[in-house]
Parts: structure tokens; C-alpha cells; sequence
């Protein structure tokens, strides 16, 4: 056990000793997070609006105004047919349109409703639900001035929105890149990190020395995976932390589970680390085959960056086998949604064979002498 | 027991036959050279022996122990330092002795006795950084680093590549007064002159081993005619020399050169054929061969 | 030798510091055209900071230095068009083939196709490896890579050739084929400055300089070396010489 420990802190040397290392390891999190958090806005300006008005009548022209006065708005067309509007939104010349129903003004003075639909482009998810809500809420503004214009008890005008997104139709929350950016950081570390610190070793030939002594080679595996298991666990803590307090993301479900979940993903990604360190004799291999066969895949694959349902078939059929993209939806569950076990159990459950499965690769890859 | 004992053993990678059938004992207390150009195949013979790769064919053992089957009870018994330079360049000297005499569960104190002569020198440099030392304290840590725990043979696998002649003997030196302790020491290098300080060695060429003998042996069972040659203009005359037919080889020497000639043709004839050539003040001499004429005798090159 | 009029490498109190370490401390010596220079020292004497400098590839903080005429400060370009380099860790592609590195080098060296293809004849041939013009180098012996290496490092008539160890780890007989090929460059007027950790090597140099802990302790020819330190051999000048060295980092 004595072994084990010194090697444990030599391990820590290493680190501690490499600004590289430690840049990665501690820094890219918290730059990561806080770039995707500031990334994401939190006011629209200059909203591009287009307007399709089939009766051209009073109302119409006076809710029209009030767009055209207001300092988020900016009308950009009014259009003349139910074609030209689709036209000009996927010319991408607007980012909302306004589409008043067929006699409006007739409606809405003799039934008390009229209906409007906001056309909203959604590829961008926050920016989308601003503009929603700026929209209605000018909508809503002049609902209230129209019916205090009336004498008292006499009725209501209600002007019902409704909304229309474009692109991205469920609306997916902002807060996605969380889960993303946790998937992505405990693979490089873990992954990446560790299969390079081994074959470091390979490397400078210190491997050879290690081998030639009495320590087992599990011993030495282990050893060296444990620094960074440590590390893995402090980010995931410190992302957890940055998001909630920094970034106002929810925490809506069980902190408990995110991290059970995140250990069984370490699991997997050390495994991986360690099968990658069997297989190349370089660290530049190290680092490709981490870059090109974890990362890529963990960005592409894994939903972080794509949603899984718009890729064709055989994508999909492909992210099945990224441990990221089950991890990053169980996170979701867990922590946005706040879903109990039930519905992240399955996730938790192939990750868990994942890393069996994984871990008994690596092992048997793994050789007691150089070649 | 022997300390180490290898028989027939060879070794491929894909189609470049690296060790082509080699066999040797060491006793224990013994302190053997290996001694070749690179890529002769002397790394290969020593990571065999050192149980971190396979041979095709043949056998060996190391302190009576199969380097196949035994393996993990060799590495408890034995010290390596490989050739390139195989320590924690950002670990302190200290760290690194501490790291290793942990790893083979021992302490520095323990064993303090036998690296006390080498250690003293790069002591006043404990809390440097190993990547910062000379090439001749790397090697010195290295060595002790290796020895830390005591281990029944040594193997040294160019330990002195690169290291400038002075820093080369102290390690000889070191070499010496360690196998006063009952060590075993296999010693692999490229460099000939250090041949005459082991007590006895194998010269390998190309995957096969042209001799093993005594330094001394080796160069009694040399059995050409040789002369050094010395006159002014030593780069002609060395061109002149293999122009003659009775001269079967020439090479130069540090300051004189070395020719083997056939049997009958005597020194007088040499300085007449390299008059009429027009060298004048020609020395010649009857000299002991070295271990490199030996090996180039042998390599037949 | 003419050594008043054909001075190709000429240093005045040449010196570099790092921080406060002096690695060449004042080293002040001038090589003559078609000499073979041998520049010796213990490791960490400061041999390769004083060759990088002469290369053009470090600037010195004080002193003067002129290799092939052009200044160490200021032509380093000039300089590095001037001279050939070849060092033990890097002197060839091992991936490409015999051809092709020569082709390369040839290219770098601004040389047209048809020099570079006349080169290349002469230059195999000269060597006796026309057969082996398609080889991969990482297929190529030890010895014959570094006699490939030395050729090309003097493919462009450079004026000096810089050797740092050409002849480590290489078998004895291929050690003295090297500098037979090393002779014949000094022959044809290039100037031959090498390191080399054999000392039977140093006997073979026309001058030898011993550096030690920055500063050159001897220079002159190897016989006067042996007379003034009344040694038998350059190893036993060496040895006095180093022995006496405080310096023990790098």
C-alpha cells in the first residue's frame, strides 16, 4: 500500500509541476462554463419584425404602431400575402411575424377576441422566448388599454397569441450546455489526461523501469488513474457550483444521483484512458486517438451540440454507443428536468455496462511486458 | 547458481532478425560487457533478460529464476536503468530516490550503504529538479536509482552513451567498487575502450556475438600481424597503405595507423614501398592489438 | 595552411549568459578554411550553446563572432546558407526515402533540379549506395544513415560543416569510414568544425580547443596538447584538463 501511495503523489507531482496540465485540468471548466453562460444573452435588441395584416383595418394599424414605437422592435416588411411572409422569414430578412387573423378589427370588436400568431425563429432557444415574451406583453399592453377605454362591465377585448416557433419546435432550454459541457470535460480529463500520462511513461522509457520492479502493472494503472478520478470529481463539484450560482441554472432534481451518475461516467472514461494508453506508443497518438475518437464524437454525437432526433438514422443509430450522449441526457433528466429514477434509470444502466464492459478491455490489453 | 543465463536466444521484429541465436553465463559477482555498435541488438538481449519482452527462441534465467514463467519474482531481484535517460525529469533527485526505494519497498536509509559513494556527489543538488543536472549526474542518479534496493544482478544498458570521456570513468570507477558487493553487472555499450573494464565480455555485431572471452582473451586470440604507422601527412599515408597488396588493412588510430599485412612481408619492406610512395620518416612499430582491432577482425569489416 | 588570410570562423570574447550563469564565458578563437577543428569539452561545458551561436541559431550577449564572414548578430541568415549541420539526434527523414531526403535537403538549400539530380549520382556513387537510392532511411544501417547524413550536410559546398557526435554509438570500422569522408570534405576546402566524446578522434583533428565550464582551457594541435600536458594521449589531456571543472549543471 506504501507503493501505492508514493506513486499516488509522484502522480500529483506531475500535475502540479505541468502548468499545461493544470490549465486544462482546472482552468478549461470554469472557462468553459463561463463562456458558454456568457454566450448565452439575456436581452434582444432590434427585433426584425414583419407584419401580415389580410384586413388592413384600424386595429390592426394601431397594434402595428405600437410595434413600429416600441425600442425592442423594428419593422422590417409588411408583407402583403401568407406566402410572402413564409418568404421573408426563410430569407432570414425577419426574426418574428406578426400574422393578424382575417378581419380582425370585426372580430375582436363583436366576438371580444381576436387571434394573432407570432411566428418565432427558435434555432436560437433563449433569444426565442424573448422575443415571445416582448412580443406579447406589447400584444397584452394594448389589450388592457382597449378595455379601459370601455364603459365599465360592458365586456372585454381579449387578443389571443398564438405562438409559432420555427427550427426548433420543442423549444430546447439553454441550460443544455451544462450537461454538455460536463460530458465533454470529465472525457478530456479523464480520458484524454490519463492516456496521455501513461504513455508518457511508455514514452521516456520509464515504463521500462516501472515493469522491472515489484509493483504489479495493475498497481501501476491504478495508481496512475487516481489523481485523476480526484480531479474529475472536484469539476464536476466546481461546474455544479459555477452553474447554479453564477449562471442561475435550476437545480431541479436529486444533487445525490447527478453524482452517482458522474462517478459511473468517470468509470467509463478512465477506462477508455487506459484502453487508448494499450493501444498507442505516443503521446501525439495519445492525443489523437482522445481528440478524433472521444472528443469529436462526445461535440457531434452526443446531442450537446445536435439534437440526436434531427440526425439521419444511422448518426443516431451511432450515438448510441457514445457513453457521453447517456450521461448528458441523464444529466438533463436529473438535473433540469428533476425527474426521479425511474426515468434516468436506463441511462445510469447502460453507462454501468459500459464501464464493465470497458474496464475488462482495458485490463485484458493491458500487457506486463513492452510489447 | 549463475547470476544470469542465456541459451540460443532470438528474437524478430517482423522481418529484422534482432538477436540471431546468442548464449552466455554470468557468474554471480561478475561484472560482463556487452559490447557493440547501436543496433547490434543489445537493448533487445537486455529487455529479455530483464522479462519486458519475449524471445522467439531459446531460454534464459536470471538468479536461477525463468525469465518466462518467473517473471514477477525476477523484478523483485533485479535493477535496471535503460538507455535513454529513465527518470522524472520534474521530480527533485531526492524525489526520485524516495519514488524508487518505495517502489521496491525499501528506504533510502535501508540501503543507504550502497549508494553512499555515488550518492554524496550529486547530494548538494537533492532539491534540483532531475531534468536540470549534467549528463554525468543524470547517469549517477540514475545508477542509484537502480541500486536502491539492493537488487542481486544490475543490468546497465548504455549507461554511458553520450557522457564525456571524464564523467564516463567515474562511472567505471562506481562500477568497480559495486561489484566489491556481490553484484552481478551486465553493462551494455557502444564504446570499445571500456571493453578492458569488465571482467569479462561478449562482443555482438548484428544479432550474434563475434566473441566471449576475457578483454585479455579476446585480444590473445588475435592472431594477424600488426603494425602501428606513423609519418607525416597521415591521411595520405593512410590512402598509400591500402595501396599496397601485402597491407590487408589499415585504419587509422587515434595518432598512428594500424595495418594488418600478410605473413612474410616485414616492416623494412613497409617503410621501402611507402618510400618509393614518397613518404619519408616513417615509424613503424609492433603493437599490441586493441579490443577494437579485435572487433573489427571479427566483425570482418 | 594559410591561416592569416582564410579565417572562416573568427570569435572575440564571444559569450552567452542565461540569467546569471555564464554557459560560454570570453571564448576568443579563429579556424581557418579547410581546417578540422575539434571542439571537446565535458557535458555542460557549454559546447552546444557555443555552436548554436556559431550556427546563427543563438545570440550571443557580448563579444564578436564571424562565421563565413557574415556577423553572429546580425547575418544569421547569411550564415546558416553558409554552413552544413549535422547532429547524432537529427540529421534525416527516416520515412522518406534515400532520394527524397536528398532531393529535400537539396531543395532547402535553394539548389535547382538539375544540380540536385547531378548531386545525387555523384553522391551515391561516391558512397557506393546507388542500390539503395529507393530505400526508406529507417531501413538503412546506423553507420550508412550518418555517412548519408554527413554527405548531405556538405550537398551545397557549404564553407564549414558543424558535426556535433556524428560517430556516437557507430561500430568501430564505419567510426573510421566517417572520418576518411571527413578528410575528403577538408581536402575540397570545406572547413570542419566537430564535437566528439572519442578521444582517439581528437588525434585525427588538425586543432583541438577543450572547453571547460564555458571557457576554452587549451587549444592547439593535438602533438603540442600532448607535449604541454606531457600526456601520452589526447584522453589523458582531456582528462587533466576536465577533471578540474567546478561547473556540474547543465
Amino acid at each position: 500500500m506504501k507503493q501505492f501511495f508514493a506513486f499516488v503523489q509522484k502522480e500529483f507531482y506531475h500535475i502540479f509541476r505541468d502548468r499545461r496540465t493544470m490549465l486544462i485540468l482546472l482552468a478549461m471548466p470554469v472557462v468553459l462554463i463561463i463562456l458558454f453562460g456568457f454566450a448565452i444573452t439575456t436581452e434582444v435588441n432590434n427585433v426584425r419584425l414583419g407584419v401580415y395584416a389580410p384586413s388592413q383595418d384600424e386595429m390592426t394599424r394601431r397594434i402595428t404602431e405600437r410595434f413600429a414605437s416600441n425600442r425592442y422592435f423594428e419593422i422590417v416588411s409588411i408583407v402583403k400575402s401568407r406566402d410572402q411572409s413564409d418568404e421573408i422569414y426563410r430569407n432570414n430578412e425577419a426574426d418574428l411575424v406578426v400574422v393578424f387573423e382575417q378581419d380582425f378589427q370585426n372580430n375582436l370588436m363583436h366576438t371580444g377576441s381576436g387571434a394573432v400568431q407570432l411566428i418565432v425563429d427558435g434555432s436560437e432557444p433563449n433569444t426565442a422566448s424573448l422575443m415571445q415574451n416582448y412580443a406579447t406583453s406589447v400584444l397584452s399592453q394594448f389589450q388592457s388599454e382597449m378595455t379601459s377605454t370601455l364603459p365599465s362591465r360592458t365586456g372585454s377585448f381579449t387578443i389571443i397569441p398564438q405562438v409559432k416557433l420555427l427550427y426548433n419546435p420543442q423549444m430546447k432550454s439553454s441550460y443544455n450546455f451544462v450537461p454538455g459541457v460536463m460530458g465533454l470535460i470529465l472525457i478530456l480529463i479523464c480520458a484524454m489526461m490519463t492516456s496521455i500520462s501513461i504513455v508518457r511513461e511508455k514514452e521516456r522509457g520509464t515504463m521500462e523501469v516501472l515493469l522491472v520492479s515489484p509493483m504489479r502493472p495493475i498497481g501501476i494503472i491504478l495508481a496512475k488513474v487516481v489523481p485523476y478520478f480526484c480531479l474529475s470529481i472536484v469539476n464536476v463539484i466546481t461546474i455544479l457550483v459555477l452553474a447554479v450560482f453564477v449562471l442561475g441554472v435550476p437545480m431541479a432534481g436529486s444533487i445525490f444521483w447527478i453524482m452517482i451518475l458522474s462517478l459511473v461516467y468517470i468509470f467509463v472514461a478512465l477506462a477508455l484512458g487506459i484502453t487508448i494508453s494499450s493501444l498507442v506508443d505516443n503521446q501525439v497518438g495519445a492525443m489523437l486517438a482522445s481528440a478524433m475518437g472521444l472528443m469529436m464524437p462526445v461535440m457531434v454525437l452526443s446531442g450537446m451540440i445536435f439534437p440526436i432526433e434531427n440526425m439521419p438514422a444511422i448518426l443516431q443509430w451511432l450515438s448510441t454507443i457514445i457513453p457521453a450522449r447517456w450521461y448528458i441526457t441523464g444529466i438533463k433528466k436529473i438535473m433540469i428536468e428533476g425527474l426521479p429514477l425511474e426515468y434516468f434509470a436506463k441511462e445510469l444502466l447502460i453507462l454501468c455496462i459500459m464501464g464493465a464492459v470497458l474496464i475488462t478491455v482495458s485490463l485484458k490489453l493491458f500487457k506486463n511486458r513492452l510489447e | 547458481m549463475t547470476a544470469v543465463s542465456a541459451i540460443d536466444l532470438e528474437k524478430s521484429y517482423g522481418k529484422v532478425a534482432a538477436l540471431k541465436g546468442v548464449g552466455f553465463d554470468v557468474a554471480p559477482g561478475e561484472l560482463f560487457g556487452i559490447i557493440g555498435p547501436d543496433g547490434a541488438g543489445k537493448t533487445t538481449l537486455f529487455r529479455i533478460l530483464t522479462t519486458l519482452i519475449l524471445a522467439d527462441k531459446g531460454s534464459a534465467s536470471v538468479v536461477g529464476l525463468d525469465v518466462v514463467n518467473d517473471y514477477k519474482e525476477i523484478r523483485k531481484k533485479v535493477g535496471y536503468m535503460p538507455g535513454r535517460f529513465s527518470l522524472y525529469q520534474d521530480l527533485t533527485v531526492e524525489e526520485n530516490l524516495k519514488f524508487f526505494a518505495t517502489l521496491f519497498n525499501t528506504t533510502i536509509e535501508q540501503n543507504y550503504y550502497l549508494i553512499k559513494d555515488i550518492y554524496v556527489q550529486i547530494e548538494p543538488f537533492k532539491k534540483r529538479r532531475a531534468g536540470a543536472l549534467s549528463g554525468g549526474m543524470k547517469q549517477k542518479l540514475a545508477l542509484c536509482c537502480a541500486l536502491i534496493h539492493k537488487p542481486e544482478v544490475l543490468f546497465l544498458d548504455e549507461p554511458t552513451t553520450g557522457v564525456d570521456p571524464v564523467s564516463r570513468k567515474e562511472f567505471w570507477e562506481m562500477l568497480r567498487r559495486l561489484k566489491e558487493q556481490g553484484i552481478a553487472i551486465l553493462v551494455s555499450t557502444p564504446y570499445m575502450d571500456e571493453a578492458s573494464l569488465c571482467d569479462r565480455i561478449a562482443l555482438v555485431d548484428d544479432g550474434t556475438f563475434l566473441g566471449i572471452d576475457t578483454p585479455r582473451g579476446i585480444v590473445d586470440s588475435y592472431k594477424e600481424i600488426i603494425w602501428s604507422v606513423k609519418a607525416p601527412g597521415m591521411p595520405k599515408l593512410l590512402k598509400a597503405l591500402r595501396t599496397i597488396p601485402e597491407v590487408k588493412t589499415a585504419f587509422a588510430f587515434g595518432d598512428v595507423h594500424h595495418v594488418t599485412v600478410k605473413s612474410g612481408y616485414t616492416m623494412d619492406m613497409l617503410k621501402s614501398d611507402l618510400g618509393q610512395k614518397g613518404f619519408r620518416d616513417v615509424e613503424v612499430e609492433k603493437i599490441t592489438p586493441n579490443i577494437e582491432d579485435a572487433y573489427m577482425l571479427l566483425a570482418g569489416k | 595552411m594559410n591561416m592569416e588570410n582564410n579565417i572562416v570562423i573568427h570569435t572575440d570574447k564571444l559569450t552567452k549568459k542565461f540569467g546569471d550563469f555564464t554557459a560560454v564565458d570570453h571564448i576568443s578563437f579563429d579556424v581557418a578554411q579547410g581546417e578540422i577543428f575539434g571542439f571537446l569539452g565535458a557535458n555542460g561545458a557549454g559546447k552546444t550553446t557555443a555552436m548554436r551561436m556559431l550556427c546563427g541559431l543563438s545570440k550571443p550577449t557580448s563579444g564578436k563572432g564571424t562565421v563565413a564572414g557574415f556577423d553572429v548578430y546580425t547575418q544569421s541568415e547569411d550564415i546558416k546558407k553558409n554552413i552544413g549541420y549535422m547532429s547524432q539526434k537529427f540529421s534525416l527523414y527516416e520515412d522518406l526515402k534515400v532520394w527524397e531526403n536528398i532531393r529535400l535537403f537539396g531543395g532547402i538549400y535553394g539548389m535547382n533540379d538539375k544540380q540536385i539530380a547531378e548531386g545525387t549520382d555523384r553522391m551515391l556513387e561516391s558512397l557506393d549506395f546507388t542500390q539503395e537510392r529507393d530505400t526508406l532511411v529507417k531501413a538503412l544501417p546506423l553507420g550508412w544513415k550518418q555517412k548519408l547524413a554527413f554527405s548531405l550536410a556538405i550537398f551545397h559546398h557549404p564553407k564549414i560543416v558543424f558535426l556535433d557526435e556524428p560517430t556516437g554509438g557507430v561500430d568501430p570500422a564505419t567510426r573510421r569510414k566517417f572520418w576518411e569522408l571527413i578528410y575528403d570534405a577538408a581536402e575540397d576546402g570545406i572547413t570542419v568544425f566537430v564535437t566528439t566524446h572519442y578521444m582517439d578522434e581528437a588525434e585525427y583533428c588538425n586543432r583541438v580547443s577543450i572547453m571547460v565550464d564555458g571557457r576554452i582551457d587549451a587549444l592547439d594541435s593535438p602533438s603540442n596538447l600532448k607535449k604541454q600536458y606531457c600526456a601520452d594521449s589526447m584522453d589523458e589531456v582531456f582528462t587533466k584538463l576536465a577533471r578540474k571543472a567546478q561547473r556540474t549543471g547543465d
